[in-house]
This record gives C-alpha cells, sequence and structure tokens, in this order.
C-alpha cells in the first residue's frame, strides 16, 4: 500500500457530473454488477438510458446512497430483492408522513 | 442474542432476524440501534458458522474471563472463511475489509476485527475479467466539517486498516491519509483516490480508495443535499416592519432584506449561497421571532403600550 506523501492526495468526486456509470456504482457498492442490473430489474434503481446495454447504465448520483441501502437491507436483514424493493417503497412512505406530521406541527 | 447455548442454527437465525428487524439502523428509531446492531452482527457473524462458533467456544469465553486474553499463535488455523464480502455488521458504507475513519469508526470492534474483521476482504469480488488483475478497491466514510465542500482545502484523515502483521495474524492499523478535499463535494458523494487501494497480487494496478463524505453539524448551516438552511432570528418590529439587517452566509456576511409582515418561518433565499456544487446550492433564510425580554420597567411598559394599541389575539384560529 503506498505511503502517506507530505503532498495532500488530490482525487475527483465520482459524482461530480451529477451521474455514476454502472462500472462506478458497483464499484461504490463493491458488488459485481450483474448485482446492480438485478436491482435495476426489480425497480429498486433506475437507469437514465434504460434503452441502452446495462453495461452502459448511467444512474443519477442520489441512486448510489439508495443502492448501498438496499444492499445492506439485502445483506443484513436477509431479505430478497423484492423484500427490499418493498423495504425501501415503505421507509420512503414513513419518511415522507413523518415530514407531513413535521410540517403540521410547526406550523 | 439471548439464545440458549445449545440453540440450533433456526433458532439462532430466528432470533437474529427478529433483533435485525428491530435495531438495523436504517430502519430503526431506537436511540442505540446502530450500537446494538452491531453487536447484534458481530455475536450472529460467529454463531451462524460453525467454523466460528467453534473457534469462539473455544477462544471467546478465554476473552471474556480476562483482561490480558491474547490469542493463540494458531488460532485461526483451520479456519475457513468464505461467502460474501463481509456480514452482517461490516461497516456501514458496505465495505469490503476498510474500517470506519475520522471518528465514523463502525466495524467490527477489536476483538472480532483481530478474529473475523478482515473476512470481507479476504473474499474477492469476482468482476468482469478485464479488471480482475487489479487490486482490490478500499472503501472509507469520514465525517467532515462542513468548511471542508464550502472552502476546499486538505484534511487529515485518519482510516483504520484491516491488515496482516508479520506473524500472518490480522491486526487493525491506522493509516494517515492527508487529501484535498474537492469543493462542492456533497454529503454521501465520493472522493476517488487513484490507486489508494489494495496493490495488486499480480503486475495489475493497485484497487482505488473511495471516500464517502458525510458532514458533522454545523452550529449555523443545516445541510438539505446542495442547499443550506440558516435560521436568523430577528425582533418582531423587523418582521413586522420590514428591514435591512446582516446575516452570515458561507462566504461572509450580507445585508437581507426582511419584507414587511414576514413571520416566524418566513424563508428567504439566497440563491447560489449554499454549497459551491455544480449548480450550485442556495442559502435558505428562515426568520424566528426573537421576543425581547420584559426584565425592566421599560421594557414591560412597551409591551403594555402594545397590548393596549393592539386588539391582537393570536388564538382566534383556536375558536377561543
Amino acid at each position: 500500500m503506498p505511503t502517506t506523501k507530505s503532498q495532500p492526495l488530490a482525487g475527483h468526486i465520482v459524482e461530480e457530473y451529477g451521474y455514476v456509470s454502472i462500472e462506478d456504482l458497483s464499484r461504490l457498492c463493491a458488488v459485481d454488477s450483474r448485482h446492480i442490473v438485478e436491482l435495476v430489474e426489480e425497480g429498486i434503481l433506475e437507469a437514465r438510458d434504460k434503452a441502452q446495454a446495462a453495461m452502459a447504465w448511467n444512474f443519477s448520483w442520489e441512486h448510489v446512497r439508495r443502492a448501498k441501502l438496499a444492499l445492506r437491507l439485502e445483506r443484513d436483514l436477509e431479505i430478497n430483492l423484492a423484500g427490499v424493493a418493498l423495504a425501501l417503497q415503505l421507509l420512503e412512505e414513513l419518511e415522507r408522513m413523518r415530514g407531513e406530521i413535521h410540517g403540521r406541527l410547526s406550523r | 442474542m439471548g439464545v440458549p447455548r445449545d440453540a440450533t442454527e433456526a433458532q439462532i437465525k430466528q432470533a437474529y432476524r427478529k433483533l435485525a428487524r428491530k435495531f438495523h439502523p436504517d430502519v430503526s428509531k431506537e436511540k442505540d440501534a446502530e450500537a446494538r446492531f452491531k453487536d447484534l452482527g458481530e455475536a450472529y457473524e460467529v454463531l451462524k458458522t460453525p467454523e466460528k462458533r467453534a473457534a469462539y467456544d473455544q477462544l471467546g469465553q478465554n476473552y471474556r474471563a480476562g483482561e490480558n486474553f491474547r490469542p493463540p499463535p494458531d488460532w485461526d488455523a483451520g479456519f475457513e472463511f468464505s461467502g460474501p464480502g463481509g456480514g452482517a455488521g461490516t461497516g456501514a458504507g458496505g465495505s469490503s475489509g476498510f474500517g470506519g475513519a475520522g471518528g465514523a469508526g463502525s466495524d467490527y470492534s477489536d476483538f472480532f476485527a483481530s478474529l473475523f474483521g478482515a473476512a470481507g476482504a479476504r473474499s474477492k469480488r469476482s468482476r468482469g475479467a478485464a479488471a480482475s488483475d487489479r487490486g482490490e478497491d478500499h472503501h472509507a466514510k469520514v465525517l467532515l466539517d462542513l468548511e471542508a465542500t464550502l472552502m476546499g482545502g486538505a484534511r487529515t484523515l485518519t482510516l483504520r486498516v484491516p491488515g496482516i502483521d508479520s506473524t500472518g495474524h490480522l491486526m487493525s492499523k491506522e493509516r494517515t491519509l492527508s487529501v484535498q478535499i474537492p469543493k462542492g463535494i456533497l454529503a454521501g458523494q465520493h472522493i476517488r483516490l487513484a490507486k489508494q487501494g489494495e496493490a495488486a497480487a499480480g503486475s495489475g494496478e493497485p484497487g482505488d480508495l473511495f471516500i464517502e463524505v458525510e458532514f458533522q453539524p454545523h452550529a449555523l448551516y443545516r445541510v438539505d443535499s446542495r442547499d443550506l438552511y440558516l435560521t436568523l432570528p430577528v425582533a418582531p418590529w423587523e418582521a413586522a416592519l420590514g428591514a435591512t439587517v446582516k446575516t452570515p452566509t458561507p462566504l461572509g456576511p450580507v445585508d437581507l432584506r426582511i419584507p414587511p409582515g414576514s413571520h416566524a418561518g418566513t424563508k428567504l433565499r439566497l440563491k447560489t449561497r449554499g454549497i459551491p456544487a455544480n449548480p450550485p446550492g442556495d442559502l435558505y433564510v428562515v426568520l424566528d421571532i426573537a421576543l425581547p425580554p420584559a426584565n425592566d420597567e421599560k421594557s414591560k411598559a412597551a409591551y403594555q403600550a402594545m397590548a393596549s394599541a393592539l386588539a391582537f389575539n393570536p388564538r382566534t384560529g383556536l375558536g377561543v
């Protein structure tokens, strides 16, 4: 592993153009890109250019967090992707309703 | 996990799933969910695989019995680890063998890191053949101050990396890096440091290091993606009559015009004064009415004058 240099390391933002390629998404999630395709097939993620071949897909950068969340749920709760999709939908619904209640209380 | 010593695999799985659903940090609102889930993950990681359970039965009891426990030199002989990268309880970022960083540590506790923490790192991801000779990517999550994205600049990050010592044992070592934080990076985005991951086994290039960024809570600004929110206290007459007041922004104070008839919760937008991303975010100033204290004769008289001058009932909407 390279040692620390005195000059700060300069990197770049993976999501700097607002989207990530399927290759970057699978590397960020440390899974095979075929698993990302499965998340798309289950409707958990949506590719920006679905008409293209899977290896040319790009995803809006907000999907990185969603993909990681989905993979954590799948792994930690040992649920299949249909279950993950349902859990995400319910979590979003819960979040929206919490926001609504909060909005009402603070009015 | 609250299972008896002779629990069957099915009982362990059932207990784990029930508790996992209760304490999973992505799902749970329990206060200590993250710590509880981590403990649970560790316990399950050990109990679900017969090899590890056997190792734990031999080692774990001694560990708990005395502070000075050291694994015997050959503790890992004969234990083989396999399966997908990291079971429950690995780092929050789904990391393959990289611990938390900068105070956001969320990997195995030290005991299990030394025993099993690198199991994830050992299981290689199978990617396309083209990438297979590249070293493993490393992943870390850091908690930065908001100024890092507002101004950019170098930050020193301390990452915990599982490694192997000279006697071939797994250990956790610290790696300190000075990293230039790209201006305008948003929470949840990643900095890619090329070739700072694992060295390749063969002639390939090292993997990359991906650093996921989160922000510490800021004294003034709340972050929502690329936008910032600032709660600005104003006096009742400033809100009612309108005023021009000084307000802080990330780029320095500005004069902000408060429109007459403003109220608590009025939101004023300062375009492009948020996080300098591409496109830049906005700064929302949310007004909060601060009441002057009525703690001397003069201020009490002023309130009384207002009370008699204004026929004001703030509760008309409540029907009383």
